[in-house]
């Protein structure tokens, strides 16, 4: 599949807010902190930003209202209802701990539950195409929140050393939330790698009653729609590479960092909030490249009338 | 609505493809891109189209496969390999998974005859339909940002300003070795419908759970080449009578 820059910063930027989102809603940081409310302004802007990156590769953005109406059958569709639902307890909550300096309880936790909603709306809507092996699977939404959650708590947790709060608590879940992230992650893509395909040039054509089925000739000679869409092979060549980056850069790397911090019994300060905030450039790098990889590795089953 | 219909359609418009009759010509691509270029909905943008990297959308393609039997031999251009040119456009599935997923509505199954358009005003250009098709049945129209997908002509089969012949789909109508029928495939009695039951007809990918309206009639079956090889003519005159016999011991003894 190709990997579009929109649809990749969009997964990613809105994972990440959500996460963080999730964090501040659950009251895991001093509502009365200047860097907590910076987090908040931070989560809203990469929620925000991230919608409006998905907007970018619409044929028609200006009809994207329209999007919000096929709820009862469309991922997307409850996607986009629930991010503008999920807006309104994360303002409320944002609005307590920025202008009023404490902490919003109910709409902080109904903020919370909705975000991850959002964020399992948007991995359904990869994860209900049959046509696409690699995705349709559990594991993609349990990778996809997995990952919110991650790098919401090692956001977090750099919002806490820089003085947001308990620096402690945090960067212990963001560890551990990094280290099941992965994990599943593992598991989804041995999946990718294990299941054999299932629909097959054979079945695509119903000639395999016949015999051994192979594309003789393209319709066109040149690439088309379908082709750059659905078969983009230039990151499977690094696959294997890339594969290691986004876990050094998106796992270890965060991982070892805090580590560090807490073995040093570091509190907030402008040291800890530098290496920190490396942590989550890191992370968050890692995390671009796990979602190329998650749309460049995963094979269409339109290709089979392509020739692979 | 994208729900699909909540009850099986009354009426299955769709098409049948004799595999073992298209001859792989194009000329239902063509007449497809020609008909509906001009006829529902935006026109069939190309981009670059006298470049070196044409492209453009396209409702119908044909693909051509070789196919060879188990134990098949390939030798140079002369195996028992065969060539079998494949046409694919929209197969109007019962259980359709690109309608499901529009998030606007714009996608939708007709109630009445189970034919899957796309409401243009309303295509937002998402793309998410054509990622749900396990065929390749929709092509994004880059000029005018709408997803294009074949309307089984719906603007020539019920056109009652048309002869009856007409009211075909285009790329039907046009086939010159006539590999293309188009009729209703809920009505057993159809011609359609009996030419599936009596060629056994195939479902495309059938494991995708799309259950495609249209059929594909499966090539017939081909003697091997070496059955072939033994019918070829002798050459004795075992046999040979009368003036035949005659001229062949005379040219024996010259």
């Amino acid at each position: 599949m190709h990997p579009a820059l929109s649809i990749i910063a969009f997964t990613t930027l809105s994972g990440l807010g959500y996460g963080l989102a999730v964090m501040l809603g659950l009251g895991l940081l001093d509502p009365a902190a200047v860097a907590t409310k910076i987090a908040w302004i931070a989560a809203l802007a990469a929620i925000g930003g991230g919608l409006l990156s998905s907007t970018l590769h619409l044929g028609n953005p200006q009809r994207a209202w329209r999007a919000f109406s096929q709820w009862r059958s469309s991922w997307l569709s409850r996607e986009g209802v629930m991010a503008v639902v999920t807006f309104v307890p994360l303002l409320m909550t944002a609005w307590a701990c920025v202008i009023e300096g404490r902490q919003a309880v109910v709409p902080g936790l109904v903020g919370a539950v909705l975000s991850l909603c959002t964020v399992f709306c948007t991995a359904m809507i990869y994860a209900s195409l049959k046509s696409v092996d690699a995705w349709h699977t559990r594991l993609t939404p349990a990778c996809y929140l997995l990952f919110s959650l991650g790098g919401g708590a090692v956001a977090a947790s750099f919002f806490a050393f820089c003085g947001g709060g308990n620096a402690l608590w945090l960067p212990l879940v963001a560890i551990v939330a990094l280290v099941g992230a992965w994990v599943v992650k593992r598991a989804w893509r041995q999946h990718l790698q294990a299941t054999a395909p299932l629909s097959t040039p054979e079945s695509a054509t119903g000639l395999g009653a016949i015999g051994h089925v192979r594309l003789f000739e393209r319709p066109h000679m040149t690439e088309n729609y379908l082709t750059r869409e659905m078969g983009f092979r230039i990151a499977r060549k690094h696959a294997a590479k890339l594969w290691i980056i986004a876990m050094a850069l998106g796992g270890v790397v965060p991982f070892v960092l805090f580590a560090l911090l807490l073995a040093a019994g570091a509190q907030a300060g402008p040291g800890a909030a530098l290496v920190a905030g490396l942590a989550l450039a890191s992370h968050v790098i890692g995390i671009l490249a796990e979602r190329w990889l998650f749309f460049a590795e995963a094979r269409h089953a339109v290709m089979n009338y392509y020739g692979g | 609505m994208t729900s699909l219909p909540s009850l099986p359609t009354p009426k299955k418009l769709g098409l049948v493809i004799d595999l073992d009759v298209c001859v792989g010509c194009h000329a239902c691509v063509v007449n497809c891109k020609e008909w509906n270029t001009g006829g529902y909905g935006s026109a069939l943008s190309d981009q670059d189209p006298y470049g070196a990297e044409a492209s453009g959308a396209w409702l119908n393609r044909v693909h051509s496969f070789e196919v060879v039997p188990d134990g098949g031999e390939v030798v140079g251009e002369a195996g028992e390999a065969r060539i079998v040119h494949f046409p694919k456009s929209c197969l109007h599935c019962e259980d359709a998974p690109c309608v499901t997923v529009c998030p606007t509505g714009a996608s939708y199954k007709r109630a009445d005859d189970g034919i899957v358009l796309v409401d243009e005003d309303m295509c937002i250009g998402c793309g998410l339909c054509a990622w749900a098709c396990p065929y390749g049945a929709r092509e994004m129209d880059l000029a005018a940002g709408v997803m294009k997908k074949c309307t089984l002509c719906i603007d020539r089969i019920y056109n009652e300003t048309f002869e009856e012949a007409d009211r075909q789909p285009a790329c039907v109508r046009t086939c010159p070795a006539n590999a293309r029928h188009f009729g209703d495939l809920a009505d057993p009695q159809s011609a359609v419908s009996v030419m599936v039951a009596e060629r056994g007809g195939i479902d495309l990918m059938p494991e995708q759970g799309t259950r495609p309206v249209n059929k594909y009639l499966p090539p017939r079956a081909r003697k091997p080449l070496a059955a072939s090889a033994n019918a070829m003519p002798r050459e004795d005159t075992d046999g040979a009578t009368g003036l035949f016999a005659w001229l062949d011991r005379m040219l024996d003894r010259i």
